[in-house]
């Protein structure tokens, strides 16, 4: 194949992958006027939409942050028995199909599942599948930026007389914490647009359980204008996360690696 | 002063570490890496638990067949090789972090890095680092201290300054303080008694001058290369002339200005029954302290000075102990290291 040919050849390819790509995303803004989006965004259904996805997505995130991160640290610290397995159990989720994790909620929380509570069709269970789907994202990147940390300051921080809960406020967290800002980033986003496992064990009540994602399902027979609207909506979210999260990562002066690569030489 | 007491017996990769220690002033361990050195400080600080032994700080035990003090409950101030300073704290952050009292301001003035306290290490030389790093081991107001190769992340020049900084730290701490090194000269130059550490155990505990004078064995022999000799030196035009405490004049290519010692290997030192006529400058007529054999090779202690010759050479002189030999060397051959 001559160089030229080839050259082309993969122009040609990129060029295809881009437009199949950005393509679908373009349209959405330009199948109607602009004017016309931006007005369906006041539609009732979109506000209580808006509010049940925001509050969910809190709470879920709440949730997320507040019991992944003791449990990321604990995983990525100690070396014990079955952690691998432990690890994978956690990492499941991830790979399962949402429509399969909103079956096994449903068969685990319902009134005659395993647990016995009148969680189904309510806001609690929105929060809960969010959780369940975007939740290992987290902890999986919270695992990673802890492992990260050099063991060698944590060390340092015990002679320093650091007892368990000082080491992990004053010397892992902040160590960790860009890794961990990109794993919330990526799970938040998940977490928004989730879909399969909401609707299967929450249901698509408008103004309790419907959230954005479900609007626009709701709304595709109905208002094609307004599926648009939030699905513009939604866009414009996850592409601000997107760009906050590649800035946060260029600004930041990464305080995760240590002093040493700064000192004149080294040897050992 | 309490003395710290070290017994410590644990398998590494490729042999036992079993190395029994006193420490009182400062001792130093030297030896090849991968000796079992850094081992020794990890368990005296409680960071890695050992298979048997004991450790304790006078009568009390940190470690024994029933006790285990966690390292956050050890008096102990660590110097990590690297210095393992805290990269998201500020000078004055990392100093605090476990201090005790309100000894920070007084330590940053100390050691020189109060006009540092709200710089972030990472911006900082690796002197500037070192400095750090001791002054946040010292804040704990620590009852013994411990230094992993204090000196090897700093380059040849900033190493002299820092190295006579430290002694200086070590000796007004007044603290039992292990070093762990694989310079001798640095070890020469920190401690009062230096033990030679070789595949996890510690081969000889000696004063620097007794081991240059009479290594144990040939490996010994081959790791505390140089002689030390303390004085005062007088940088001149073209020589300096250090003026030894213990007397007599040495000269040297290197400048230097005040507290010194020189560097002379013992086998740039040629011995004579009288003081030849040649072009080197450094001539000491002593007794013959000890003779020492090293397979081939025999170290000869002349006054404060040792010399290495062949055993041929040692032979075909006669060399005896108590009698009168001149050693001799050249300035070029005499490194001057500030104190």
């Amino acid at each position: 194949m001559s160089r030229a040919v080839f050259l082309l050849g993969t122009f040609a390819a990129a060029l295809a992958v881009l437009a199949f790509l950005v393509l679908p995303v373009v349209a959405i803004f330009t199948h109607v006027a602009p004017g016309t989006l931006v007005s369906q965004l006041s539609n009732p259904v979109v506000v209580d939409a808006l509010v049940v996805s925001a509050k969910t997505t809190v709470y879920a995130q709440a949730l997320v942050l507040a019991l992944g991160t003791p449990a990321a640290y604990l995983l990525a610290t100690r070396r014990f028995r079955g952690r691998a397995l432990v690890v994978t159990a956690v990492e499941l989720p991830l790979v399962l199909p949402p429509a399969v994790a909103g079956i096994g909620l449903l068969v685990a929380f319902g009134r005659m599942g395993v647990l016995h509570t009148s969680i189904p069709f309510t806001q609690t269970a929105v929060v809960l599948a969010v959780a369940f789907v975007s939740g290992p994202l987290y902890v999986r990147a919270a695992i990673a930026a802890f492992e990260a940390v050099d063991p060698q300051l944590v060390d340092a921080a015990r002679t320093l007389g650091a007892g368990p809960a000082r080491r992990f406020f004053r010397v892992a967290l902040p160590l960790a914490r860009n890794g961990l800002l990109a794993g919330e980033a990526l799970a938040f986003a998940r977490g928004l647009g989730e879909f399969g496992a909401t609707i299967m064990f929450a249901g698509s009540l408008q103004r309790v359980t419907q959230t954005l994602p479900l609007a626009i399902y709701a709304e595709f027979d109905v208002d094609f204008d307004v599926t648009l609207a939030i699905s513009g909506l939604l866009v414009v979210v996850s592409a601000v996360l997107l760009i906050a999260l590649k800035l946060a990562a260029s600004w930041t002066l990464s305080p995760q690696t240590s002093a040493r690569r700064f000192a004149p030489s080294t040897s050992s | 002063m309490d003395a710290l007491t070290a017994d410590i017996r644990t398998p590494l990769r490729a042999f036992d570490l079993e190395l029994s220690l006193a420490v009182r002033g400062t001792v130093a361990l030297v030896g090849p890496s991968g000796a079992g050195k850094s081992t020794v400080l990890r368990a005296i600080a409680g960071l890695l638990r050992p298979a048997a032994g004991r450790i304790a700080l006078g009568g009390d035990v940190w470690f024994d067949a029933r006790t285990w003090r966690r390292p956050e409950e050890r008096p102990v101030g660590m110097l990590f090789q690297q210095y393992a300073l805290f990269p998201h704290l500020t000078v004055r952050g990392n100093v605090a972090f476990g201090a005790r009292g309100g000894s920070v301001d007084r330590l940053l003035e100390q050691l020189g890095i109060a006009h540092l306290a709200d710089a972030l290490p990472s911006t900082l030389s690796g002197g500037e680092q070192q400095r750090v790093a001791l002054a946040r081991a010292l804040a704990r107001e620590p009852r013994v201290l411990l230094l992993d190769e204090p000196l090897s992340a700093l380059d040849a020049h900033t190493r002299s300054t820092i190295r006579s900084e430290l002694r200086e730290v070590l000796r007004s701490a007044g603290l039992p303080a292990l070093v762990v090194t694989h310079d001798f000269e640095d070890a020469a130059a920190l401690a009062d008694v230096v033990g030679v550490v070789v595949d996890g155990r510690v081969r000889q505990l000696a004063s620097p001058e007794e081991l240059v004078a009479r290594p144990a064995d040939a490996f010994v022999g081959a790791l505390t290369g140089a002689n030390l000799l303390r004085g005062t030196a007088t940088a001149g035009t073209g020589t300096t002339t250090l003026l030894l405490d213990g007397g007599g004049t040495v000269f040297s290519t290197d400048a230097v200005e005040g507290a010194a010692a020189a560097v002379v290997y013992p086998w740039d030192v040629t011995l004579a029954r009288a003081t030849p006529d040649d072009s080197a400058q450094n001539h000491l007529a002593a007794e013959v302290a000890s003779v020492t054999r090293l397979g081939n090779r025999v170290r000869v202690a002349v006054g404060p000075l040792t010399a290495e010759v062949t055993a041929e050479s040692a032979d075909r002189l006669g060399v005896r102990e108590g009698e009168r030999l001149v050693a001799t060397w050249k300035a070029t051959a005499t490194r001057l290291v500030a104190l």
